[in-house]
């Protein structure tokens, strides 16, 4: 068999390193792989991004955003990352900083141009003033990270996700501006709508098990005067549900909120004491399968309080 | 008559301003709603600079280098720059940020009284590790394991973890112990590195198997199994000095497959000594992991190690000739419902390592394994039972046998209390029983560990 000469294999060489040097530009219009770290910002991530990019969350919609175990999957979907969106404001700080740094994507890194975090977009509810300290629970320092409950933030936070896509891939800045202008019209025309909905309840007072309905609150203009739990984090204690059963009676509050993460037991024995209602809100898209996207979280939660204040 | 027209028209000619600033009712709320808007776009501009103050304030020391190239400052990257009204200049970096020149030959100083100073101090975590001990444990002269006193503040761990800059991290856990300090970890991890390796370099727990690289704070036991104590060093385990590299193979989908090598000086407990600069011990680990369910996954891993060991010949003090290799192979099943993960979780855990350590006269070779689980049954309580066997490395036709049952309450997420029930069997035909109670207390950030 005739061996090749020298400089055909050195063409040969050539040719082939010349294809794959022209192989990435053959590409170019693929879609920028986003990955948030909650189902809320991925659906905010869509509405501006579009077709143009891919967007994965890690959390599901129906699971306690403090509690995710960082698993190695989650590695596969970092490491090909343009864009990791996160909640910040430390809701997350129990599983991703480890997932940030096995990943090997130097895009995601803390501070590098691939890792948005969300919250410095919106407006943040219970910031601590004085000293902080674990007496008080599971407290976030920085502020209470629940703030995609109210659509103004979800309109900010989608500005930003817009900002930063059309910094990534400033061929579609337009595209993601225009998304985002789209975005803004719908989400204005269902807020005047669910405003007027919700309108009626001004004022009502309710219980959750979490202290994460402030800025579904504070938007629609609801009281929420006490939590389940007696701190962020810690569970019930019986000493602490009976004041909060005297504190219902008095201010007669007949609603108690629970995230679908959190046992029923407690906030059921709650509503028997009290003649409550007890009803599972979503804090999150996903958290049932028929909230698929931002609209739907506030449709869903907005119908379940026309019933409960009925 | 012509008079009377021209007054009239003067008249009409000035009027029509008046006419235009007498809104009709539509006029007014189309007024009233650019104002709104006005308001709104406002506000937005006054939250976001909110956002981005708050970003400053708690900023890691990674934006802290704005001279670097490449180090893109979080804040200033990620303002939402077509869309928002107007960019807010980027402030004037941080008396602790700026490294103050100095004659050659000097440090430059950083830091500051400041308080924006304190914004860049690592995170500091300690985590108190309390243990009270009863019952018997006489053990035998040629056993590894060496039973817990009475009552011992076992260890006081010190966290220290920051990012360094746009490129590193650095990770520094002190172990106060009742007979000194040790740095158990202190390295820097490249998170930036090209072609997806992530490389450590410092003091660092080798990837040999599970237990090992766990912290005592995160044991699901208040010991280690015989088969760490006897084949691979114990509490203090392979942990040594080197350079550590990973990175993610391509695998099939769904599967994450992973794989570690290490370079460490050779000098863990009793396992590796090294006594030239050559002896350096090795360590590879293999690692498959996959989702079986949502709730449900499996963890394997291969794990290799090699190293000089301390054995001499008879009536000679040199070591180095002799070489300890272990072979370690783990699984772990997790199960973990996700909308009640607070509440449920079981894992199920189990490793064989296998040691062969050249001495005089033969080669031993021992084997040990452990098999685990632990039942989360509510937010707050765990119950757990391990099985123990092992021979020990340098006596493999000794083998000890244990089991331990564990009972854990967290009365928050900053504190444990367990107590366990440990049973064990040494080769000697000695047994003992013992009960141990432990309190285990976080202060401050204390970094996730990996999963």
């Amino acid at each position: 068999m005739n061996k090749m000469p020298a400089r055909h294999r050195f063409l040969s060489l050539a040719a082939v390193s010349l294809l794959f040097a022209l192989l990435p530009t053959t590409v170019s219009a693929k879609k920028l792989n986003v990955v948030t770290a909650t189902t809320d910002m991925a659906a905010l991530a869509q509405e501006v991004g579009g077709d143009r990019i891919d967007v994965e969350s890690i959390a599901k919609g129906y699971q306690d955003p403090h509690f995710v175990e960082a698993k190695p999957s989650f590695l596969l979907k970092l490491r090909h990352a343009d864009l990791l969106v996160v909640v910040g404001l430390q809701l997350e700080i129990g599983w991703l900083p480890p997932l940030i740094t096995q990943s090997g994507n130097p895009r995601i890194q803390v501070g590098a141009a691939g890792y948005l975090d969300a919250s410095q977009f919106a407006e943040i509810l219970e910031i601590p003033t004085g000293v902080v300290t674990r007496a008080m629970g599971d407290v976030h320092p920085l502020g209470n990270p629940h703030y995609w409950l109210d659509p103004d933030n979800g309109r900010r936070v989608a500005r930003g996700i817009a900002g930063k896509l059309a910094e990534i891939d400033p061929a579609d800045q337009a595209y993601f501006e225009q998304r985002f202008q789209d975005f803004d019209k719908r989400l204005t025309a269902a807020e005047q709508k669910w405003d007027a909905e919700m309108a009626p309840y001004r004022g009502r007072k309710l219980v959750t098990y979490h202290n994460s309905f402030t800025n579904f609150g504070k938007h629609f203009h609801l009281e929420v005067i006490g939590y389940v739990e007696p701190r962020p984090g810690i569970p019930p204690t019986p000493t602490h549900t009976i004041d909060l059963i005297g504190l219902m009676k008095r201010e007669n509050c007949k609603l108690v909120l629970v995230e679908p993460y959190f046992d029923l037991k407690t906030p059921n024995s709650i509503g028997a004491a009290t003649g409550a209602k007890v009803l599972v809100y979503l804090p999150s898209v996903g958290g049932e399968k028929q909230v698929t996207n931002y609209f739907e979280l506030f449709d869903y939660d907005i119908n379940l309080l026309k019933q409960a204040f009925q | 008559m012509k008079n009377r027209i021209l007054a009239a028209a003067v008249v009409l000619w000035f009027s029509f301003p008046l006419w235009g600033q007498q809104a009709s009712p539509p006029d007014l709320a189309a007024q009233n709603a650019a104002l709104e808007q006005r308001m709104r776009e406002l506000e937005d501009r006054v939250i976001a600079l909110e956002g981005k103050l708050r970003i400053l304030e708690s900023a890691p020391a990674a934006p802290a280098q704005p001279t670097q190239p490449g180090a893109a400052v979080e804040a200033g990257a990620a303002a939402p720059a077509a869309t928002v009204p107007a960019a807010v200049p980027a402030p004037p970096p941080t008396e602790a940020a700026v490294s103050v020149a100095t004659p050659a030959g000097q440090l430059p100083v950083y830091g500051g009284s400041s308080a924006a100073a304190k914004a860049l101090n690592p995170d500091v975590s300690v985590i108190g590790d309390f243990i009270g001990a009863a019952g018997g444990n006489t053990a035998p002269t040629l056993a590894t394991l060496h039973p817990f006193p009475s009552l011992e503040m076992h260890e006081s761990e010190i966290g220290l973890q920051a990012i360094i800059d746009p490129y590193a991290r650095g990770d520094f856990f002190m172990s106060f112990g009742e007979t000194g300090v040790n740095v158990e970890e202190g390295y820097i991890t490249f998170t930036a590195l090209p072609g997806g390796l992530v490389a450590k370099v410092g003091k660092m727990r080798s990837v040999f198997g599970k237990v090992n690289m766990m912290h005592n704070h995160v044991l699901p036991w208040v010991d280690r199994p015989l088969v760490t104590t006897n084949l691979v060093g114990g509490e203090d385990g392979i942990d040594d000095a080197g350079f550590s590299i990973e990175r993610i193979l391509p695998a099939p989908k769904g599967i994450f497959l992973e794989a570690t090598g290490q370079v460490l000086r050779g000098d863990s407990a009793d396992v590796f000594k090294a006594s030239s600069r050559s002896d350096v011990s090795t360590v590879a680990h293999l690692r498959g992991y996959t989702d079986i369910t949502e709730s449900t996954n499996l963890d394997l891993g291969l794990s290799y190690a090699r190293g000089h060991n301390d054995a001499t010949l008879p009536l000679s003090t040199v070591t180095g000739d002799f070489l300890t290799q272990l072979y370690g192979a783990d699984a772990t099943l997790r199960w973990k419902p996700l909308r009640r993960s607070i509440y449920h979780s079981f894992v199920g855990r189990g490793e064989f390592i296998w040691s062969q350590r050249q001495q005089f006269p033969r080669e031993q070779r021992a084997f040990g394994f452990y098999a685990s689980g632990d039942y989360q049954f509510g937010r707050r309580w765990f119950a757990g039972g391990r099985y123990d066997r092992s021979s020990r490395s340098r006596f493999d036709n000794l083998t000890d046998q244990g089991a331990a049952a564990t009972l854990t309450y967290w009365p928050s997420e900053f504190s444990q209390l367990r107590g366990e029930y440990r049973r064990t069997h040494y080769a000697e035909n000695r047994d003992s029983n013992e009960f141990f109670m432990q309190l285990i207390f976080s202060l401050g950030a204390h970094g996730a560990h990996p999963f």
